[in-house]
């Protein structure tokens, strides 16, 4: 009985110091939140679906920190997104703003897309998700042949030439196919 | 015998020519007139959409560079390889029903092919021949 009193005090203790500071306050609510989750997490937003599929795989708000969604969601900045026009109107890119900050790496509670909050560094805001620290990492010792040489792949931008279920937000090893290396496990 | 094919060519011809407007492109045509723009043409609008112009990148290129030669198949984005929807109504009835959608392509696409914006009568051209698809 007094180790559950304890044990009741110390997760109280635990979720009142979480309070306002962003990184450890996080933390422990994800600690604490039984909803977590090891992948990121899956876009259930329709008008960022729409939005950002219509050109381009549409990666989850989860794969970068909210500091590089604000810099890529400006509406200057979309003018001239990677070389092309991708202008939203006022209302359309208030909600894809929204959406990005409030499921951004740091703000979710899936696991990988805390680790990629943690491995960024404070002052960096990569605007490439290829850029991000621990996605380059993990991608490190795949050699080029099976990358920028696939005639089926041609850039690691594209997440779903190998990550057959990237869409549902998994990226584990066990579900990637590189096209054309059927023998790479 | 005779009759049904007669009716079954005459359905087929009211079915084709049924995307000649749609209440979108109506709406859009009253704003472009509005603007300044004279009457439409879809043979303007035709040779407006082949034309190779040096894009926002320097680049050559035309509509068709996305869109593809056939405007009843789907095309596929430069760059991203992202599959486009057909753009020809017959193929696709979802083309051209979304004045907001409308809009917000003719900005994009006119700023990345011509590396300007589209005039109202350009646009107007653009839809007329795109109806006639």
């Amino acid at each position: 009985m007094r180790t559950n009193i304890k044990a009741a005090l110390l997760a109280a203790a635990l979720l009142m110091s979480s309070g306002p500071a962003l990184a450890e306050g996080n933390f422990w609510l994800w600690l604490v939140n039984f909803s977590r989750q090891k992948e990121v997490q899956a876009v259930d937003n329709k008008v960022w679906k729409e939005e950002c599929g219509s050109c381009h795989f549409a990666y989850q708000p989860g794969l970068l920190p909210g500091k590089s969604w604000v810099k890529l969601l400006d509406e200057k900045a979309l003018a001239d997104h990677f070389g092309e026009d991708a202008s939203l109107d006022k209302e359309t890119l208030k909600e894809v703003s929204d959406y990005a900050m409030a499921n951004a790496a740091e703000n979710s509670m899936y696991k990988r897309s805390r680790k990629i909050a943690l491995a960024t560094a404070d002052g960096e805001v990569p605007l490439r998700i290829t850029e991000v620290r621990y996605i380059k990492r993990k991608h490190h010792d795949i050699p080029e042949k099976m990358v920028k040489g696939n005639k089926d792949v041609k850039s690691q931008a594209y997440c779903n030439a190998c990550h057959t279920k990237a869409e549902e937000g998994i990226f584990d090893e066990d579900t990637v196919d590189i096209p054309n290396f059927p023998d790479r496990d | 015998m005779k009759l049904h094919k007669i009716l079954m060519t005459a359905g087929l011809l009211l079915a084709t020519t049924a995307a000649l407007a749609t209440p979108a492109t109506d709406e859009l045509f009253a704003k472009y007139k509005s603007a300044g723009a004279a009457g439409f043409d879809a043979a303007r609008g035709d040779k407006a959409w082949h034309k190779e112009s040096k894009g926002e990148e320097g680049q050559t290129m035309s509509c068709s560079t996305c869109h593809g030669q056939d405007l009843g198949k789907e095309g596929k984005h430069h760059k991203t390889n992202k599959v486009i929807a057909p753009m020809a109504p017959s193929a696709n009835k979802e083309r051209l029903t979304d004045v907001k959608k409308i809009e917000k392509w003719f900005k994009r696409n006119c700023n990345d092919v011509l590396a300007r914006e589209c005039t109202a009568q350009e646009k107007g051209d653009y839809l007329k021949f795109l109806l006639g698809k």
